[in-house]
């Protein structure tokens, strides 16, 4: 299970990377193996709203479907559209391919989110 | 079975026909051009023995309940007698326009008598057979659920609903305007008191239940939680999915409940069509029975007759009353099987224990309790071979067995729910077991044979991420490049 | 012994022996005992014959009417070679194709239903089917508040009462708001939908013919509801898709009916059937069964229920629709009615009963009782105003042995309306002697 340690992670299983006020987020490696093949993910359009702990969309794979939860309150700038056409590619790189970038309203509440070493722990604690 | 690709289409010839109507001497009228489509419908040409030809051999790439054994969990693939057909079509009962008021006393009385028995056999004192099918019943039983609560002004807004419990349960009760509060299920799929009791507070409606439950384990605590809930000021739901082992045997009335659904298609033998049509009636207790849909089909002094202004109801949920071609099977069956209707408890439950105990030696049993109609394996008992349930279940199927059902309910990581029901000998069902122990034999000695499987089907596993991916729908998209 | 029971004293000995226990009852001991084996009152088993026996003592109670009404179900022609195939047992007794491998012929005639549907319709892509008309629209109006998170729908007065009736319950419960839009002689009309149309509102909801029989036209209705980001749902009946436009042609979002009118047997208002088709970028948003294309490990195409991620067994509480099932062996049914029928064939079945109706039409307006309040194009089903007794009408009618008119009142309508309809089934002989007895001299 790969978690890179220039992220930060919810206990939703999204992953976010802050940049000045920028946050770009996706799902963990850890989402996507236990969803199995992804086949569609349902995303805001860009001027939409995203709130703390509020679902911005859905990922879809042939057995489930799972909220996409965001860790930050801000307003999508950016969606990323190849996803629509290539569902498989979060399977094959989750961090690569990020789902939506929103630009944060203030300086966004880090407290509650977990570093790669604690998200991994968590992971693993979910497991057993 | 035989391969069969081809489509409908594929076959059309222009100027072929496969109808005949006469000529008739009307004027011809001429619609104006603005309503007209420009193009005609794309529809097959094709002649009577094409169409014959086409979808029997269609048919031969199904598997149906007259070919072999059919252990489904929690869908009680039981015989379908073949007289019912016959009754059904009947022109009496197959040719009367819904809007016929008069001289359809034959029909209501078939309404009235079912919902009797129904009513009779459940415990209940009215059933309404306007509801289409299990998942549409529980809609409008949760319907009533919230009338009544309205009526009383209660306020109150939550339903209880187990973590094992149909995937309909919760989605219903979300349609009918509640909000939905998981239960936690003790490891034998019954209801973990501690968490019934947090959870049960002064905004609970009510609470659905299956019993027995998804994993075929009666609810031994059910007076308790009928109580309980009746002392906060709910109301108890059954989902009729389960009800076969329990027929003439005990009743969901008596253990409390105060509004279900029975679905005719699983335990009173109207066949399942392939997935429809259903017919799903539910049934209330005395008081609650003003609030059943409209129409309602109301006993008069010389007979019957249609209700379709009742006030009160939670309203209409159907365009006229339920699926009568479908309900007319189900009481035949049940004037079929008379005084024998316990027997189909009896014999439901008998055989699953004969299979659970039969197999449990290589198939891992979660839960040691005696089960009803049905149980659940968690899988192989040896799992070291990483041979999964869906590897089981397609292995079966090179054996021309219906597999179980399969990663339901969500308990156990590997279910496999097997539903051997009352209309199978002890011979069949030694052939099951049988086939069964072969595929665990397999699974340890060439375990790739069996990750592989199916191997001998028209059809082998198939690529469902890409169907889901790139979906194609219709024989349009398809013929594009 | 009973002949669907197998089980012989020896068969229960020996597996009870296996299971270790002492009697069957032995495995209710988890049942309270007091609540074990009430006394029910059943009829006693019937065998065949007496089945039978009971069946055509039933059958003496009932009269079939031949029907000159519609009002949402319709008597079409029926081609024989139907029934035998949809009770062949592969397809009769099989449950839902949850396992491809061997439910190839159930997903093939699912696939081949969507496939038809979408050419009726025009549309991109159907579903394999609803219970009926009524809560396939209702569904349609679930779909399209969650597409467009609003919760205004617009529903069009001339839509069936009943139809109606069922949107009015599944709004109630579900917390949506339907706002009704009143007809302007007998049809919607792009006026009123302008002053009804608000930024809640998530869609407009119409029927053609609509309840009245008449064909109503939709040009300029999508434009101004996409303008606002609302859908245009029309609920049509598919056999006038022979001739009519669809809501292809008008641009709409999402196409419903019941198709109960290709073929399927009046059976006192079911089993029937409901169809539902929408666009391409929708799709993830229909609730019902799908059946998509897919390959097998060896590259072999084959069908698949698919888009599953969207259904009450995966979303559970998230899900849009609590929906579980389809109409399969109906639309095993409608499959076979529309290969059998062809295009020509249901043009023509179309067309005699347009004729038909207009013939029926005008010889009721001659018998000097009726009069016609729209002066609108109709299909095959038309409704006229009379100051006669509606009751009297309907006893001489059916004293000749049809089922005619349809008093509009029953559905809550104008109290002096009446309808008729007319199928291709209908000779002139028939609709000759209906008009006679109507005027009172038969």
């Amino acid at each position: 299970m790969k978690a890179p340690n220039t992220l930060m992670y919810q206990e939703s299983h999204e992953w976010v990377k802050i940049d000045g006020n920028i946050a770009t987020i996706g799902i963990t490696d850890y989402a996507q193996d236990s969803l199995g093949d992804v086949v569609y993910v349902e995303l805001p359009e860009v001027g939409d709203e995203t709130t703390k702990d509020i679902n911005f969309g859905t990922v879809e794979s042939v057995k489930a479907a799972s909220d996409l939860m965001s860790p930050v309150n801000g307003t999508v700038i950016e969606v990323n559209e190849a996803i629509d056409d290539e569902p498989e590619s979060i399977n094959e790189d989750p961090y690569t391919h990020w789902m939506i970038k929103v630009e944060l309203k203030e300086a966004p509440d880090l407290s509650e989110l977990l570093d790669a070493d604690a998200y991994l722990r968590f992971c693993e604690e979910n497991d057993a | 079975m035989k391969s069969y690709e081809s489509f409908i289409f594929e076959k059309s010839t222009p100027g072929r026909k496969a109808y005949s109507l006469e000529k008739k001497a009307f004027k011809t009228v001429t619609l104006d051009a603005e309503l007209l489509r420009s193009d005609a419908p794309k529809l097959p040409e094709v002649y009577e023995l094409d169409v014959l030809r086409h979808f029997t051999n269609m048919s031969m790439k199904n598997y149906g309940i007259e070919t072999g054994m059919y252990p489904l969990g929690s869908c009680t693939m039981k015989y379908n007698p073949k007289i019912h057909q016959d009754i059904a079509a009947m022109p009496a009962f197959s040719g009367v326009h819904p809007y016929q008021e008069t001289g359809v006393d034959g029909l209501l009385e078939i309404y009235d008598h079912l919902q009797t028995y129904l009513s009779e056999i459940s415990g209940m004192h009215q059933f309404t057979l306007n509801s289409y099918a299990g998942a549409h019943g529980e809609l409008v039983g949760l319907m009533v659920m919230k009338r009544w609560h309205d009526a009383h002004q209660t306020g109150k807004t939550k339903v209880l609903v187990p973590d094992a419990a149909h995937g309909t349960n919760p989605a219903s009760a979300i349609v009918a305007g509640f909000s939905v509060v998981e239960l936690k299920s003790n490891h034998d799929g019954t209801v973990d008191l501690d968490d019934f009791y947090a959870k049960l507070d002064d905004e609970v409606a009510g609470i659905m239940l299956t019993n027995p439950n998804t994993l075929g384990v009666f609810e031994r605590n059910i007076l308790e939680i009928s109580q309980a809930i009746h002392d906060k000021g709910g109301l108890l739901y059954y989902d009729g999915a389960n009800l076969n082992p329990l027929l003439g045997m005990v009743r969901p009335g008596d253990m409390g409940f105060d509004i279900m659904h029975i679905n005719l298609h699983k335990t009173f033998s109207t066949p399942h069509g392939g997935g429809g049509p259903g017919s799903g009636p539910v049934g209330v207790r005395k008081d609650l029975a003003q609030f059943l849909p409209k129409p309602v089909i109301e006993k008069t002094a010389d007979g019957y007759a249609i209700n379709r202004d009742k006030p009160g109801t939670i309203g209409q949920i159907s365009q006229f009353y339920g699926n009568f071609g479908v309900y007319i099977k189900a009481y035949a069956f049940i004037l079929t099987n008379g005084e024998h209707l316990k027997d189909i408890a009896r014999y439901a439950v008998l055989n699953a224990n004969y299979v659970k105990e039969s197999l449990k030696d290589v198939y891992e049993l979660p839960t040691t309790v005696a089960c009803k109609h049905e149980f659940v394996f968690n899988g192989l008992k040896d799992k070291s071979d990483h041979v999964t349930t869906l590897d089981v279940a397609k292995r079966l199927l090179d054996y021309g067995v219906h597999p179980p059902t399969i990663y339901f309910p969500l308990l156990y990581k590997e279910a496999l729910m097997i539903e051997p029901v009352e209309t199978e000998s002890k011979q069949t069902i030694d052939g099951f077991i049988e086939i069964m122990r072969t595929v665990a034999k397999e699974a340890k000695e060439s375990p790739e044979l069996v990750k592989t499987a199916p191997h001998t089907t028209i059809v082998r596993r198939l690529d469902e991420a890409t169907a889901a991916r790139h979906p194609v729908l219709t024989y349009d998209a398809h013929l594009k490049p | 012994m009973f002949k669907y029971l197998p089980h012989t004293e020896g068969d229960i000995n020996t597996m009870l022996k296996t299971i270790g226990a002492a009697s069957i009852e032995a495995l209710f001991e988890d049942v309270p005992p007091h609540l074990l084996n009430p006394d029910i009152r059943l009829p006693h088993a019937h065998s065949e014959l007496e089945l039978v026996r009971h069946f055509m003592s039933l059958a003496e109670k009932v009269d079939p009417l031949t029907p000159v009404i519609g009002a949402g179900a319709y008597d079409h022609y029926t081609p024989s070679i139907i029934r035998p195939l949809i009770e062949r047992q592969e397809f009769l007794t099989s449950y839902t194709p949850y396992q491809p491998e061997i439910s190839q012929g159930t997903l093939h005639y699912i696939f081949e239903f969507q496939s038809m549907i979408t050419r009726l319709t025009g549309m991109d892509v159907a579903n394999a089917s609803m219970y009926d008309g009524s809560t396939a629209t209702a569904e349609a109006m679930f779909m399209a508040s969650a597409i467009t998170k609003r919760k205004d729908i617009l529903v069009s007065h001339t839509l069936h009462p009943a139809t109606r009736s069922v949107l009015e319950t599944y709004a109630h419960y579900k917390g949506l708001s339907i706002k009704p839009i009143a007809p302007e002689n007998g049809v919607i009309t792009l006026a009123a939908l302008k002053d009804a149309i608000s930024p809640d509102t998530a869609c407009l909801i119409v029927q053609t013919p609509n309840i009245y029989g008449l064909i109503e036209s939709y040009s300029g209705f999508a434009d101004l509801l996409h303008e606002n980001k609302s859908l245009l749902v029309i609920n049509q009946d598919p056999a006038t898709l022979s001739h009519l436009k669809s809501a292809g042609d008008y641009d709409a979002d999402i196409a419903v009916g019941e198709a109960q009118t290709l073929g399927v047997p009046l059976a006192f208002g079911g089993p029937y059937i409901g169809y539902m088709a929408t666009r391409d970028k929708y799709v993830r948003k229909m609730p019902g069964r799908i059946c998509g294309m897919t390959k097998d490990v060896d590259g072999k195409p084959a069908f698949t229920l698919t888009l599953q991620a969207r259904e009450q067994h995966i979303r559970r509480d998230k899900a849009n629709s609590n929906i579980c099932s389809n109409q399969s062996l109906l639309a095993l049914f409608v499959t076979i009615y529309l290969s059998t029928m062809g295009q020509e064939g249901l043009i023509e079945a179309s067309q005699q009963s347009i004729d038909g109706a207009h013939y029926l039409y005008e010889a009721l307006l001659h018998t000097g009782l009726f009069t016609d309040p729209f002066k609108k194009p109709f299909f095959k089903e038309f409704t006229l105003e009379t100051n006669a007794s509606i009751s009297d009408l309907e006893a001489h009618a059916k004293k000749a042995g049809f089922l005619a008119p349809f008093p509009l009142k029953k559905l809550g309508l104008k109290d002096n309306y009446v309808s008729f309809a007319v199928t291709e089934k209908r000779t002139q002989d028939e609709l000759d002697a209906l008009v006679a007895a109507l005027g009172g001299h038969s």
